[in-house]
This record gives C-alpha cells, structure tokens and sequence, in this order.
C-alpha cells in the first residue's frame, strides 16, 4: 500500500474511537480494522461461513460499529483460523486476528463457553497443556506412549513438577488466573439466575 | 553421507501436547526418521503447552505470548532451533517469534515477565516445523539420498493444514499460501502420487477452539474433505499436523457416526504422518516409525485402521 493510502486511511478512519470495542482494537494495534469496506471477500473463502451461520463480514460490520452484541454471538466461535480471510483481504487487514481478539474482548467479559472455560481452566491451566496424559483416567495414554518404546509421560511440564510452577507464575503476572476466576464467577451467577428462574416457572 | 552438513541439523524438539499424548507413534516416527537423516535432535525439558493458537490466544493474547515466550527459551537454552511437528505449535511459536522480533517494546514487556521465573528470550533461534527442516534445511536430493524403495502404486491425498502455510507473511516459503507444493514434493520422492483433490487446501475443521465448541461443526468440515478425498480416489491420507491428523483418523469415526445419512458408505481412509511414510521408503523398521500396533489397549490412536497401508508397503516395498 502506498503511503500516501496509508496516510489518507489513518486521517479519515481512525478518529471517533469512544466505543469499548474499536477503542481495544486501537489498544491492541488492530485498528486497521477501520479501513474494511464490507466487501465480503472474507465471507466468500471461509470454510466455517459454509456451515454455519457466521459470517466474519457481519462480525468485522459490528465490531466496527461497536456493535457489542458481536460479543454474545456463539458465530465468532465457528472460526477455525484458516487465515483464508486473513490471507485474501483486499485491504490487507489482518481478518483472523481481529476475530482472535474480538474472541479475548468477549472472554474478559466473562462470555466463554463451559467447553473452553473448562479447556481453559481445568486443563490448560492446571496441567499446562491442552491435552494431558498425566490424569488418573489417562494410564491407556501413558501405556500407548511405552508401547512405542517411549517413557509413559513426555520430558514437558509432565516431568517437571517445577515448571507447572513457573507457568503459573506468569499466568498469574499476565492476569490469566483472575480473568479465569472472573469467568467463573459470571457463570456461577448466570446458573444461578437460570435456577432460580426455572423454580420461578 | 554428507557427514560434514550434519553439524546444521541440530534442533530442540518441542513436542507440543497432541504428538507426545494422544499421538506417540508420531513423536517415534519424528525422532528416529531424524536420527536416520543424520540430524541431532535436543530435548526441551519443562515445556508446555505451546500455547494452542486458535483457543487459548483467542482466550488471553497475553498469556499466550509468555508461555510461548518460554518454551522458545528453552530451544535457546540448547542453543537450537524449536523443532515441531505440529502446524499449531508452529503458528504459536512462529507468530509469537515473529510478532516479539518485529515489536521490541513487546519484547521488553514479555522479558520482564520471564525474568521473574529467571529466564530470558532471546529470538535468535527461528522456531521450524518437521517440514520445513526436512524441505528447507536438508531439500529433496538431501533426503533422496536415504531413500532406498520405491512406491510402484501409491494415491496420496497430501493434506497440508493452515498454519504450516498461513499467515503466510510469517512463513518461510516466499509468501505462497494458495497452492503449495513443498509436501507434495517429499510425498512424491517415495514414488506415490499426489492425486489432486477438491478443495486440497481447506482446513480440517479442528483448529480455533471449534472442536471444543461444536464437535459436530468440524466434522462437517471433516466430511466434505473427507468426501472430496474418496471421490479422487486415494489409498492413504498423508498429513504433517497431529491436530489434522486427530481430526482426519478419530473424525472418520465422527463423520461416519454424525453424517451417516450424508456419506453412503462409512469412510475408512488410513491416515499417515509425513515422517512414517519417508521412513519405510527409507527402508526403516515400521516398528521404528510406530507404525506397528503392540499392545493391547482400546480406545487408542490409530481410531481408523492403517492396515490398508501396511499390506500396500508389504506388496510394494517389501
């Protein structure tokens, strides 16, 4: 892109950041997001937007709206990062990458799917990886791994107690253990307000 | 053989979570097809979770990009490169290698964390992939050398994944993402053939939490390859992902569960990683490339039988 482009997008598009969506992007670097014109190339490679009903032009539309319902819609889920969109934006706009951080925007807020919040806490978290083998229900794992001639648990974090330590460490630094209490704490009261309702009726 | 080039094939091999704990007879088939190639692989103690690009960056940018930060240092610590075999762990240290050389105050900021555990990242060691290494940094007529039999009649359906391609500006290969040709390339020096397919180049479905989130949504994706793969007639499936690969071997299972009203028949298509078919051609043990099940236990990888391809490189190789 010529620099006088560059010039001319960053003049016309970057002012009036006040929503908390845009304003985050902007934070983040993002916000080139400012010079998507919906044209929908996005939507025209996206393996999930086949299947389902996400479409990345609608949530890229929003988000630059400030739109924040974006952040409720299971749809931004569906991404697979392919980087298709990524890849083929006529605007070089880094299309995953919004999505992955339209994805962070709405996790802060405590809107995360129970299956990623328990991948998220439970595994990740505790085990430092995203999938473990040192479980009690896991030995059919550790037993797969000798019969290959490999010791039954990885040198990782599974054989380094102290390392477990030092990624909770920075886990704790980066705010990761609190943004995982928040979620937790939102969905202990959004089940809360179900039951509740439910006894209601 | 080329004794002297040895020394540039040294990497610290992170094994991510996927290879070491659902898919071990890949991390066999990575150590001794390396060995064979006259390569050092270093081990990287204390390594996490890289983490997982498409779930856990999607969760918290940050943590991502200090556990990242971390286990590329120790590949540093080995003074190597991290070597992986899988495309997630690729675009996690890759990007994050990328993003940290092209942005030094981020750099500083992720330092000052990781000083707080005593350790310190660097950058100066490039994070690779299996495929890379063997494309790259040794080429076709490096490893043609090794290669002592030949396929006579072998239909491959290369499956590439995302992130071994894109984004493609924080890739090795010239900023070509629409059709590459790099795995097709290796496949095809052990005398299979590649066969085109439709939509060769389309994601598995599993990457970017959505076989967390809808199992069903990345079968789908998983059936229409699938499908496009049957129609072009293959015998096997080669892959350089064990995401895809999981994906690809307990998916069919999936597939033929959820879509069964869909498919016809149930699909049982073998599927290989790149490293266990170089190495029977290169005339190794299959026992050596996990290739040879010993061991009584259900409910294991491989979930669709690769039978099929054993009795191929019985007919053909053997």
């Amino acid at each position: 892109m010529s620099e006088n482009v560059e010039k001319y997008i960053k003049r016309k598009v970057f002012r009036g950041t006040s929503d908390k969506i845009s304003s985050k992007f902007v934070d983040a670097g993002l916000e080139k997001i400012r010079s998507c014109i919906n044209c929908g190339t996005c939507t025209g490679g996206c393996p999930a937007g086949r299947r389902t009903a996400y479409r990345t032009r609608v949530a890229i539309r929003k988000a630059l709206r400030g739109d924040e319902s974006v952040l409720d819609d299971v749809d931004i889920w569906m991404c697979s990062t392919c980087y298709y969109c990524y890849e083929r934006c006529p605007r070089n706009i880094p299309v995953t990458d919004m999505i992955i951080k339209l994805r962070n925007i709405a996790v802060e807020e405590g809107k995360i799917l129970d299956n990623h919040l328990v991948l998220a806490d439970k595994v990740f978290y505790t085990t430092c990886h995203g999938v473990p083998a040192n479980q009690p229900d896991q030995e059919k794992w550790r037993d797969l791994r000798e019969s290959y001639g490999l010791p039954p648990l990885p040198p990782t974090v599974h054989s380094y107690p102290e390392a477990v330590e030092e990624c909770h460490k920075l886990m704790e630094l980066t705010g990761f253990r609190k943004l995982l209490d928040h979620a937790n704490e939102v969905k202990a009261k959004q089940k809360e307000a179900q039951e509740k309702q439910s006894e209601e009726k | 053989m080329k004794m002297n080039e040895n020394e540039k094939f040294r990497y610290a091999l992170f094994l991510g979570c996927v290879i070491p704990n659902r898919y071990p007879m890949i991390e066999r088939s990575i150590r001794d097809v390396f060995d064979e190639l006259g390569a050092e692989i270093l081990e990287m103690p204390g390594a996490a979770c890289c983490p997982a690009p498409g779930v856990f960056r999607a969760f918290h940018i940050p943590t991502w990009l200090v556990i990242a930060a971390r286990n590329i240092s120790i590949a540093e610590e080995q003074e190597a490169s991290p070597l992986t075999g899988c495309n997630g762990c690729y675009g996690t240290l890759r990007d994050a290698w990328c993003d940290l050389e092209e942005n030094p105050k981020e750099k500083k900021e992720i330092n000052e964390y990781l000083s707080k555990i005593g350790r310190k990242y660097t950058g100066n060691y490039e994070p690779k992939h299996v495929v890379q290494a063997l494309y790259l940094d040794m080429g076709l007529d490096y490893i043609r050398d090794f290669i002592k039999y030949q396929f006579k009649d072998l239909k491959v359906a290369v499956h590439y994944g995302c992130h071994i391609v894109k984004p493609s500006d924080k890739r090795p290969w010239g900023g070509q993402y629409e059709c590459p040709t790099f795995l097709d390339e290796l496949v095809e020096l052990t005398g299979a053939k590649s066969i085109p397919y439709k939509d060769k180049y389309m994601c598995c479905g599993a990457g970017g939490a959505v076989r967390t989130a809808v199992k069903e949504v990345a079968a789908d994706f998983t059936r229409e390859k699938l499908t496009n793969m049957r129609e072009a007639g293959v015998d096997v499936i080669i892959d350089c992902c064990p995401f895809c690969h999981l994906q690809l071997d307990l998916g069919q299972l999936e597939v033929n569960s959820i879509y069964k009203d869909m498919i016809g028949e149930p699909f049982s298509i073998p599927v290989v990683y790149i490293t266990q078919l170089l190495g029977v051609a290169m005339g190794m043990d299959p026992n050596r490339l996990g290739l040879i099940k010993n061991h009584e236990l259900s409910g294991v990888s491989p979930f669709t039988s690769i039978q099929p391809f054993l009795d191929i490189v019985k007919d053909q190789l053997i």
